[in-house]
């Protein structure tokens, strides 16, 4: 089989097991024993095309069908997207094994359709990893949004409603209004939307007519979540958390981001991008994303809301890794899309765990929890270190090679924002673990417990979730599920793995920059 | 047999109708309407096979050489309208026979069938035709049925419906045969192509633009292009359920070709746009058109209703292809008036088989349905989907050229307005799948998934969205030739 047909292959696997849910829906075990194996298979598939994009052999290209003269439904292996495939099959056998856990725990409903949406989202996520073309990606990232549509509004509540309203909004509008009409004008101006090392749209228009098109990309690629085209990641925090630890986490921001890059690198190229004077503008927005993100997250008292904003803050990194046009820049952006990803979803499952154990959602309510839920804060401490960029987790690489590119680009101004974000990510995620292990239980606490317990005015969660059994007393508390516990663990430690050993996103995105080290 | 297609295409129907009449028995009228209609899908696809194998075919009706005699011409561009009206009956009478039975009396049944062919005949002859007052006999016998047709439906406000559309249409018709007159005045001939080499000649004059414009005013009137749509949105709701699938996927759609027809063939592309700068009417008007029909649709209460003011939306889709003039533009025309044909006609009969089970349209009326009611719900996202323009649906491609031919000539106002018109459409898409999946009641007692007989045709079509969003080379192709054909450029 050819690379670019096992990808369709390895893409087309989380199909099959959305079928399998849904023919085995009056199975739970063997229900979500499906989805694991299926994931396992995924990912075993997805990592048997590593060794091809290492030794580069032959055209990988595969074309399934071609819908227009010259538009064609194709598939391609390239670095940047086996890392972003490689990194969402992986991290999707992990938030199986958590939601097993997690959806019982917390006595979800309509499992199969959750479970269901889930895989194909992945497919999907797997499809705009894969596509050889802008019109592919185009294709998969539309179904991803609608995909994912059913899991944001799980509940099916009155604010799921409304959030729901505002996921497909901002996702619809920017893709079809920005992102389409950018992708008919590379149509018309190069001729072609195949993604080509060094580019397609050197030389075909002016400046300005390109630097428009990149203006269109950058926030017509709602899913990367620049300002101000943000608000429907905070929005999508409704989903149960699952869902947000691993698509809003990972695979939908990151086929966001993804794209970015793919366009900075395979539509433009980067050397037409250190070009064009727009492209050092969209720089600032990204870094003025990167602030603002950031000074919102500390604001934020419910831990799923603070840290969909350290996402949006987050992806605007890779953004910039994009926008730098260079080398640097494009490892740091490339690496980031996986050290975050292994770092926010492990502070993901850890607010789910506490959801599920404690059922508490605000940060301040949290104190003391440390003790009773070790394993969780621990893992939580682990994640935000990721995120800062402090050793020993694996953010800090990707951190680095970010700024050196802001160094290559003479842009001290870039680095300066970079290390101020890092002062406000210290704070805001610190502060999570350090009430958790530091702080005394207030004395209220016992009440404020109780009195959720007996329930006079439980008052809504902002998640929209229902709590169908009374709240354990808080002297009860423990630490959640065993799956979700696992999940927890398994994700804390390939954090620290990727401080340890970050050589192969380091050697993919090497590839994808060209020229050997750096 | 094969040498007089053009002709039986046309007569097969014609003579079906009467017949369906006479059996007068709602069963086997039926029959005979199914099987002249999978008839016509037959001849129309041995068309479509022979023009693009041979060329134009020219067909003398009894051996009379044209001018004297009546001549149809069948090129790419009629082929394919053919084809679209033929596919949409073909699949519009499977349906009708559960959605008619539940709809109408046994008594109206057959002579329901009768008008149905006769519609359908006025419609292929307007498409074969090349005789300029023969298009206007074939448009009276698809007009008057229209109108019995859309009188049928069982709200009496269908009665007031169809007499709006009777008035409105008179009057386009009228306008039609004067502008027809006014050129036979001038030249002496009714043949389309002798009109052509004959028209020149006297353009300077000041008849001929008088002509243009009285054909233009009354086409764009049965094209419902805004603002004279009026008749549209009364006309599309009340009828019943199988006669708005079948009106809405080919009534404008022809109109639309004898747009096209009377502008390019018979005038001419220089007169037509740079003499009476049609570009500069038609491009503005389509743009109003998908804004504020668009806009209109997202307040309406009926299903129905809302789909018909996207339809005249849509229409602007198509419009605006055709005024843009150029060879990328009129194929993006050609190609949205087949692929909005295949997502109306799919959404209009989701609305049927609701209508069957549950008795309304309203939209409140759709509350629970995504679980009571799943593959007609389903079908209509799917169609709802490709109206967005959602890649892998036929929608996405109409966009995808229309943009592009907008591109070309550096009009990206006019691309931004397309794309901010499938923006809308989210809008009034999602508010009906809102309902029928979030409703926090459910569906009424008794509510269960629509009979197979409705189901399957509603499929078909939705199924054909998706078909030829994927494999659109087929679709693309044809409409190329086509618009090769009318702008008179060789492939």
């Amino acid at each position: 089989m050819s690379p670019g047909a096992l990808a369709l292959f390895a893409a087309g696997l989380p199909v099959v097991g959305a079928l399998l849910v849904l023919a085995l829906r009056r199975h739970p075990d063997v229900r979500e024993g499906a989805t694991l194996v299926v994931g396992g298979l995924t990912f075993y598939h997805v990592w048997m095309l590593l060794h091809y994009v290492r030794d580069h052999d032959g055209p990988f290209r595969f074309e399934i069908v071609e819908v227009l003269p010259g538009v064609s439904l194709a598939f391609d292996v390239e670095p940047l997207g086996l890392l972003f495939a490689l990194v969402a099959s992986f991290l999707w056998i992990v938030t199986t094994l958590y939601a097993v856990g997690y959806m019982r725990g917390h006595h979800e409903e309509n499992q199969t359709r959750f479970y269901f949406f889930f895989a194909i989202s992945i497919a999907a996520a797997l499809g705009v990893a894969f596509s050889a073309n802008l019109f592919t990606l185009f294709a998969f990232y539309e179904a991803l949004t609608l995909c994912t549509f059913p899991l944001v509004t799980h509940h099916q509540t009155e604010e799921a409603r409304r959030a729901g309203r505002v996921y497909l909004g901002i996702l619809l509008t920017t893709s079809i209004a920005f992102q389409l009409l950018a992708i008919i004008w590379t149509w018309q101006l190069a001729g072609t939307v195949e993604f080509r090392e060094g580019g397609i749209l050197a030389g075909t228009a002016s400046s300005t007519v390109l630097g428009a098109i990149l203006v269109l990309y950058v926030f017509g690629v709602g899913k990367a979540a620049v300002m101000p085209f943000h608000r429907w990641l905070p929005a999508a925090m409704v989903a149960p958390t699952p869902v947000s630890a691993l698509l809003h986490a990972v695979a939908v921001v990151k086929a966001g981001v993804f794209t970015v890059l793919k366009v900075a690198v395979y539509v433009f190229g980067i050397d037409l991008l250190g070009t064009l004077d727009v492209t050092m503008w969209l720089a600032w927005v990204a870094a003025a994303t990167i602030l603002l993100a950031s000074l919102v997250a500390f604001r934020k008292d419910n831990l799923k809301a603070r840290l969909a904003y350290s996402t949006v803050s987050q992806l605007s990194y890779v953004v910039l890794g994009a926008l730098l046009a260079n080398r640097f820049g494009v490892i740091g952006g490339g690496m980031h899309i996986a050290m975050h990803a292994f770092g926010k979803i492990t502070l993901f499952f850890a607010a789910g765990a506490v959801m599920v154990a404690a059922h508490e959602t605000e940060i301040s309510r949290m104190k003391g929890l440390g003790r009773t839920m070790p394993v969780t804060f621990g893992a939580f401490l682990v994640g935000s270190l990721s995120i800062i960029g402090l050793p020993p987790a694996g953010g800090v690489w990707s951190k680095w090679y970010l700024g050196l590119g802001t160094l290559e680009a003479g842009q001290l101004g870039l680095l300066v924002v970079l290390m101020l974000s890092t002062l406000l990510s210290l704070y805001y995620l610190l502060e999570v673990p350090v009430k958790a292990f530091f702080s005394a239980r207030p004395a209220d606490a016992h009440h404020g417990g109780t009195a959720a317990h007996h329930g006079e005015d439980p008052a809504p969660h902002r998640e929209g979730v229902h709590h169908r059994e009374g709240v354990h007393e808080r002297e009860g508390v423990h630490e959640a599920p065993w799956p979700c516990l696992l999940a927890i663990v398994i994700t804390a430690a390939a954090t620290v793995a990727l401080f340890f050993w970050p050589d192969l996103p380091f050697e993919l995105m090497t590839l994808l920059a060209g020229g050997d080290g750096p | 047999m094969n040498e007089h297609l053009p002709v039986l295409v046309v007569v097969v129907p014609l003579i079906a109708a009467p017949i369906a009449a006479l059996v007068n028995r709602p069963r086997i009228s039926w029959a005979v309407a199914l099987g002249a209609c999978v008839w016509a899908l037959g001849a129309a696809v041995g068309l479509v096979r022979r023009v693009l194998a041979e060329g134009v075919i020219r067909y003398e009706l009894g051996d009379w050489a044209a001018p004297i005699g009546i001549e149809y011409v069948v090129d790419a561009a009629s082929a394919w309208v053919v084809l679209i009206v033929a596919a949409m009956g073909a699949a519009v009478v499977p349906y009708a026979r559960a959605s008619i039975e539940h709809e109408l009396t046994p008594d109206r049944i057959p002579l329901f069938y009768t008008a149905f062919l006769l519609c359908l005949s006025g419609l292929l002859g307007i498409a074969v035709t090349g005789d300029a007052f023969n298009v206007f006999v074939f448009l009276e016998i698809s007009s008057l049925s229209a109108y019995v047709l859309i009188a049928l439906g069982r709200d009496r406000r269908a009665l007031t419906a169809s007499y709006q559309y009777l008035i409105m249409g008179s009057v386009g018709a009228t306008f039609i045969v004067i502008g027809i007159g006014l050129m036979y005045v001038m030249t002496g001939t009714l043949n389309m192509a002798d009109l052509a080499e004959r028209l020149p000649a006297v353009a300077g004059t000041r008849t001929i633009p008088v002509a243009f414009t009285f054909l233009t005013v009354g086409i764009t009137l049965k094209l419902a292009l805004f603002p004279l749509h009026l008749w549209l949105p009364n006309a599309y709701t009340y009828a019943p359920s199988a006669v708005t699938a079948f009106i809405a996927a080919t009534a404008t759609k022809v109109a639309v070709y004898m747009l096209l027809r009377f502008f390019f063939t018979v005038f001419g592309a220089a007169f037509s746009y740079d003499v009476m700068q049609l570009d500069r009417i038609l491009i503005p008007l389509a743009l109003v058109a998908i804004l504020t029909m668009s806009l209109v649709a997202i307040y309406q209460e009926n299903v129905k209703r809302l789909l018909a003011y996207s339809s005249v939306a849509q229409i602007g889709y198509m419009v605006l292809g055709i005024g843009l003039g150029s060879l990328l533009g009129v194929t993006a025309g050609l190609l949205h008036l087949f692929n909005h044909a295949l997502m109306k006609g799919a959404l209009f009969m989701a609305m049927g088989c609701v209508t069957y089970r549950v008795g309304s349209v309203r939209i409140e009326a759709m509350a629970g349905l995504g679980r009571a009611m799943p593959w007609t719900m389903a079908a209509f996202v799917v169609g709802g989907l490709s109206l967005i323009g959602v890649p892998l649906t036929v929608g996405f491609i109409s966009k995808w050229y229309l943009v592009q031919a907008a591109l070309e000539q550096g009009m990206w106002p006019v691309a931004v307005v397309v794309l901010v018109g499938s923006l809308l459409a989210v809008v009034y898409v999602w508010k009906v799948v809102e309902v029928a999946y979030f409703g926090r009641s459910p569906a009424p007692e008794g509510v269960r998934e629509a009979p197979l007989g409705l189901l399957v045709p509603t499929w078909t079509l939705a199924a054909a969205n998706l078909y030829f969003g994927i494999d659109a080379g087929l679709a693309t192709d044809v409409a190329t030739r086509a618009a090769q054909a009318l702008l008179g450029v060789l492939p």
